[in-house]
């Protein structure tokens, strides 16, 4: 077993165990740290694969923006920071017959994709990843149109939760 | 290869000699090193950190008309020791209610997340940790980790002064994130990589001179970032007694304490790495390595002693107020200057440098110009309608 492959398995691991700690752990903040620790392994992986650019965005986004948001969430919301809210509702085996069935479905997918077994290419010398991946999303060739189209969506749904978050009896009138 | 003219690379083949030589293969030798070498710059920054616990002292008590620690040493130098054994023989209290392993777990997180800053720092031309592609992301990142680490302090320590101090930091630092991030694009627009060696050879003539409007968003922002005066509200000693970390004693406080001395004097060397060439300085930095090194620390310090002064000088602003200015003014104008930056970029790309670099100056001028006007006349507005006099009748059938 090469390094790669120690370091991988340790990292998946810590995702997988992480994440079953966001669910089965009885505080809320608690689950949301165990969150934070499950997507920085994620980020983890994306840097074993030599995409530092992902990793590096992965905690950006996730960590540095999205899981806060969580907890703040959670903080605001809740009358008691430390509260003990029940694991299960009553919708529980809905959610594990989805959970079986995707991963059923994933992996009886998997064990027909050549994909597995095929060993990957070095990445030659002097190849930019980040310069790479700026000209396809700009390039008309490339992904341009995708990517605009993102944008876009992100825009519509920043002005919508101003449009839904601004009060105009309170907002710019003075009273 | 001479050891002056590299001094790392030769002890890295020396250690690599005699650990292969111990019957040592060479990946696992490699690897030692590596460490060894991170182990290196962390002790050097953490004793560079004691020394910047004298400075800040020293500095402020200047400001102030005092003249600082001088009793223990010669002019106190040895004060910082006197102050780490005091906090380390203190003693060491974890509030009741306490939520324990986050508890300990924040100042560490806080340290981490400047040291791991410095991993994409280049201190000398081809002496840095790792020539990351996207450098600048990478500060973000770190600083991602920072935000982690108030708000895990400030939610754990099981008292609502620290909960509001965490708030207060964690809002401050998410919105602040944006003009910084933003502002980080335009040296990467000029040296076309987001790699901070890339960006400090490239610099030919420093960045502040082509963009100053740039600079001074980046030092605003990075103060913010900070939690430094005028932005100390998370700490607010007249409200909230000292914010996320006022359940901290000892040693924890120390980590908290010494993580922001060494942040504000990192943020001090990006700023120069960014916008005032890094270690380049005329050349200097291609005669010896180590000159390379004093030039760096020479401009961080710099840099860090323009932070201490705005801290020391300014009073706090209140955090709507500052809130306000960041999404009102100052993401508006980084994003304004981005595009204007760019568009710049485009049109002046084939033009002798000579007007290239005057575009560009006078492109921020303008824009600075134009971004004053418009806060002095909406200032202007919010001043008459507060002097306007109040309808004393209408309010009297409220």
């Amino acid at each position: 077993m090469t390094g790669e492959q120690i370091t991988f398995l340790v990292v998946a691991l810590a995702t997988l165990g992480s994440a079953l700690m966001v669910v089965t752990t009885r505080n809320l903040i608690h689950a949301a740290l165990w969150l934070i620790a499950t997507l920085f392994s994620v980020a983890v992986i994306f840097a074993l694969l030599s995409a530092s650019f992902l990793a590096v965005v992965q905690v950006v986004v996730y960590i540095g923006a999205i899981a806060i948001l969580f907890i703040f969430a959670v903080m605001l919301t809740r009358k008691d920071m430390r509260d003990q809210s029940p694991q299960l509702n009553k919708n529980w085996w809905a959610g594990a017959l989805l959970a079986v069935l995707t991963f059923g479905g994933l992996y009886a997918l998997l064990q027909g994709w050549s994909g597995l077994s095929r060993t990957v290419a070095d990445i030659p010398s002097g190849f930019d990843a980040v310069a790479e991946l700026g000209t396809e999303l700009t390039s008309f060739t490339g992904y341009v149109l995708p990517f605009e189209v993102a944008s876009v969506l992100l825009v519509a749904a920043l002005v919508g939760a101003v449009y839904v978050a601004f009060n105009p009896r309170s907002g710019n009138i003075r009273k | 290869m001479n050891f002056w003219n590299d001094p790392l690379k030769v002890a890295a083949d020396w250690l690599l000699g005699i650990f292969t030589g111990w019957g040592m293969p060479e990946i696992a030798a490699q690897i030692l090193i590596g460490f060894l070498g991170i182990l290196l710059l962390i002790t050097i920054l953490m004793v560079l950190d004691i020394f910047l616990v004298w400075i800040e002292r020293k500095v402020v008590s200047r400001f102030q008309d005092r003249i600082g620690p001088n009793r223990v040493g010669p002019f106190g130098l040895i004060q910082p020791f006197a102050d780490i054994i005091k906090l380390l023989i203190k003693e060491d209290i974890t509030p009741g209610g306490a939520d324990k392993v986050v508890y300990n777990i924040a100042p560490m997180l806080s340290m981490m997340s400047v040291l791991i800053l410095w991993a994409v720092v280049p201190i000398a031309p081809k002496m840095l940790g790792v020539d990351l592609n996207i450098g600048a992301l990478y500060i973000i990142a770190a600083g991602a980790i920072g935000t982690l680490s108030i708000i895990m302090a400030g939610w754990s320590s099981n008292n609502k002064f620290a909960m509001i101090g965490a708030f207060r930091q964690v809002a401050v630092m998410i919105s602040f994130e944006v003009p910084m991030l933003t502002m980080l694009l335009i040296p990467t627009i000029f040296a076309r990589s987001m790699g901070m060696g890339a960006i400090t050879e490239a610099q030919d003539i420093w960045y502040v001179f082509l963009a100053p409007l740039a600079a001074l968003i980046f030092l605003i922002a990075a103060i913010a970032e900070l939690g430094r005066a005028p932005f100390d509200m998370a700490e607010g000693e007249s409200e909230l007694v000292s914010g996320y970390n006022i359940e901290y004693s000892g040693m924890k406080f120390g980590m908290f304490y010494a993580g922001e001395l060494l942040h504000a004097f990192t943020f001090g060397g990006f700023w120069s790495i960014l916008f005032f060439g890094g270690y380049r300085f005329f050349g200097l930095e291609l005669v010896n390595p180590l000159l390379a090194i004093a030039v760096l620390v020479f401009k961080a310090m710099l840099g860090y002693w323009i932070i201490m002064w705005v801290k020391y000088t300014l009073l706090r602003i209140r955090i709507d107020h500052m809130l306000a200015f960041n999404w009102k003014f100052l993401t508006p104008l980084a994003f304004a200057l981005l595009m204007v930056t760019a568009f710049m970029n485009a049109l002046l790309a084939n033009t002798p440098s000579w007007l290239y670099i005057s575009g560009m100056f006078l492109s921020n001028v303008i824009l600075a110009w134009v971004a004053l006007e418009v806060a002095r006349s909406y200032s202007r507005k919010e001043r008459e309608k507060v002097e306007m006099p109040k309808p004393v009748v209408e309010a009297a059938h409220h």
